[in-house]
């Protein structure tokens, strides 16, 4: 099978604390910890599992400047052969329809037989692999949690939805499908693995080798546009206990004792 | 603008979902003096009609077999065939409306509005909202171009439930608009999660862990303090899987609801989709390093500690003071 699985740098939220930078127009990114988007990190496994059980290729994408090829040798690390780089500066200030449109387009220069995508991304979205599938006319299925395949023309797939249900549906290929974290467990990644891949060649396309019409993406054919970031004010939030840490152990137990947490 | 406004109501044997009147409060606040239709499709379909005609001024009803299962990739095709030019539709912010939602807006030519949690208001074709972004940590406002209509999904609990007072709604059947549909994905089953040992919709007091712990080996300072407190032991999804715990200890909206009294929330940031799991209110105590970590926000109380340090010290004291 011939996957391509898209990927996106982002700033890890576990590791950092996000705040707003100056009016707004940006969080603050100087000291943030990058990696790739854990929901992707899955989806890279996946495909790399199926296509150590059936055959077939890999190709790992990612739209973004020169930063987000550290991402994708790393992804690539993990058992893919292939990986491209959409970077053009028309793009930049897309929203996700743009960046659909442009993941859309690197698609088309190659058959393959699935798509994946994470299941969402830093911005809580969770709307590219939809458009993506919507774009090419391809089936979709999302928060997936298990692929099985079955004959040549389609998977028996779990998507997992609210309360830890599994649905099974079949769905015919090529389709694209968003994975939700938990579906495998993705291999670790080392120096060694990384080296191995460093001397891949990684084809940057911008809009011109995409056929993209430069119109269509972007800040300017956006309809939907990010105006500023902000913390929000919010009247009841928590009594925060200070103190030395026997101090706040201390409070903690008379709180928890006179709140029935003690038993 | 005077776009007509719909609303896709969920529901679920033979009821609506809860998110049918928070979505008719949205609509009204995203679309001020708008009367949101309500559509229903599924089959048999008859008494969550009437629910919902008892909030919304008019209901369409597709009523098929083949729409027994709300498989979006059925569902797209009709609302392409069926919703007007320009039209607005919210859908709610869930596995469902990720499944229907982008694709529908790129099929009808329209701006797809993701996981709306507030609206600043309309201004000519331009909708403004509130959206949260790197997993509640900021806010951000956004301004939405919907000259052509819209498909927006709303995050659950973010507008208030509508009164559902007897407005007495329309019931339009559509059903012959629901003829002759077909996908390339079949539904097949739906799989129950499986139960386990423990049911932590039952306990009182949790002892909630999250990926702040760290590492696996460091799940027994958790284990340690639950067992000093006679508590039990519960999770986020990053440690169900990354396999630290089994799945039925999970709370969140793809795990269990929980109603305990005390809830202690142990390295966890506070997504919708976690605290969308605990429900009933409880006293809640959140130790997190990050200050600004939103699970601060639905805190009753908060400690910015390091775990690492807080909790030894926290379970001797426990056990001391028995
Ligand atoms: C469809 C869908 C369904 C989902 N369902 C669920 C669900 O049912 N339940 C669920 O929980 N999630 C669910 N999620 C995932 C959810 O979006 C979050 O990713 C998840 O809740 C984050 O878990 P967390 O808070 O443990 O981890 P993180 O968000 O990574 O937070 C870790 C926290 O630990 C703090 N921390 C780090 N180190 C320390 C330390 N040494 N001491 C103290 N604090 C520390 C950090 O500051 C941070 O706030 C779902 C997601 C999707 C898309």
């Amino acid at each position: 099978m011939e996957i391509l699985v898209c990927v996106k740098r982002v700033p890890d939220a576990a590791e950092n604390e996000i705040s707003v930078g100056a009016e707004g127009a940006d969080i603050r990114r100087d000291d943030l910890v990058y990696s790739v988007n854990e929901w992707d990190n899955y989806a890279v496994e996946e495909a790399v599992q199926i296509v150590e059980r059936e055959g077939g290729n890999v190709t790992i994408v990612s739209m973004g400047d020169g930063d987000a090829e550290e991402v994708v040798r790393r992804e690539m690390a993990m058992g893919a052969t292939q990986g491209l780089l959409l970077t053009d500066a028309a793009f930049d200030g897309s929203d996700g329809l743009g960046i659909a449109t442009i993941l859309a387009a690197a698609a088309r220069k190659r058959q393959y037989d699935l798509i994946l995508t994470g299941a969402l991304a830093d911005d809580g979205a969770g709307q590219v692999g939809g458009m993506l599938a919507a774009l090419l006319d391809w089936p979709y299925a999302s928060v997936v949690n298990k692929i099985e395949t079955k004959d040549g023309k389609s998977l028996r797939i779990g998507r997992e939805i609210e309360g830890g249900t599994q649905e099974i549906s079949d769905i015919e290929t090529p389709c694209v499908l968003s994975i939700q974290t938990g579906i495998n467990e993705p291999r670790y990644v080392g120096i060694r693995g990384i080296r191995k891949v460093a001397s891949i060649e990684i084809p940057v396309l911008d809009a011109g080798a995409l056929g993209i019409d430069a119109a269509t993406v972007g800040a300017t054919a956006a309809n939907v546009r990010r105006i500023d970031y902000f913390v929000p004010q919010l009247g009841a939030s928590a009594e925060m206990i200070e103190g030395s840490t026997e101090e706040v152990a201390g409070k903690l137990v008379d709180l928890l004792k006179a709140k029935g947490g003690i038993r | 603008m005077d776009a007509r406004v719909f609303v896709y109501v969920a529901h679920e044997d033979g009821k609506a979902d809860d998110s049918a009147l928070e979505l008719v409060t949205a609509a009204r606040s995203m679309f001020p003096g708008s009367s949101p239709v309500a559509l229903v499709a599924g089959s048999g379909i008859d008494a969550v009609c009437q629910e919902t005609a008892a909030s919304y001024g008019e209901v369409w009803k597709f009523d098929q077999a083949a729409l027994a299962y709300p498989n979006a990739e059925l569902l797209r095709p009709l609302l392409v065939k069926v919703l007007p030019t320009g039209a607005m539709l919210l859908l709610p912010h869930n596995t469902f409306g990720l499944d229907l939602g982008p694709g529908l807006s790129v099929k009808r030519g329209v701006t797809y509005v993701p996981d709306v949690v507030g609206v600043d208001g309309l201004e000519g074709t331009t909708l403004k909202i509130v959206r949260q972004e790197f997993a509640g940590q900021v806010s951000a406002h956004v301004h939405c171009a919907v000259a052509k209509g819209a498909v927006i999904t709303v995050r659950s609990g973010a507008f208030r439930p509508a009164e559902g007072g007897p407005a007495a709604g329309q019931i339009v059947d559509r059903s012959a608009d629901a003829t002759g549909l077909s996908a390339r994905r079949t539904f097949v089953e739906l799989i129950q999660a499986e139960a386990g040992d423990i049911d932590i919709t039952r306990e009182d007091v949790l002892v909630s862990v999250g990926r702040g712990i760290g590492e696996k080996e460091n799940i027994a300072l958790v284990e340690d303090l639950a067992e000093a407190m006679g508590a039990t032991v519960s999770c986020s999804r990053p440690i169900v899987d990354a396999k630290w715990l089994d799945r039925p200890r999970q709370v969140g909206t793809s795990g269990k609801t929980v109603k305990p009294k005390v809830y202690l929330a142990l390295g966890i940031s506070g997504s919708f989709q976690h605290l969308g799991g605990i429900k009933g209110n409880p006293f809640l105590l959140a130790i997190n390093k990050n200050p600004k970590a939103p699970i601060f926000q639905a805190a009753t109380v908060g400690v910015v500690a390091d775990l690492m340090e807080l909790l030894p010290v926290l379970t001797e004291k426990i056990r001391k003071s028995r």
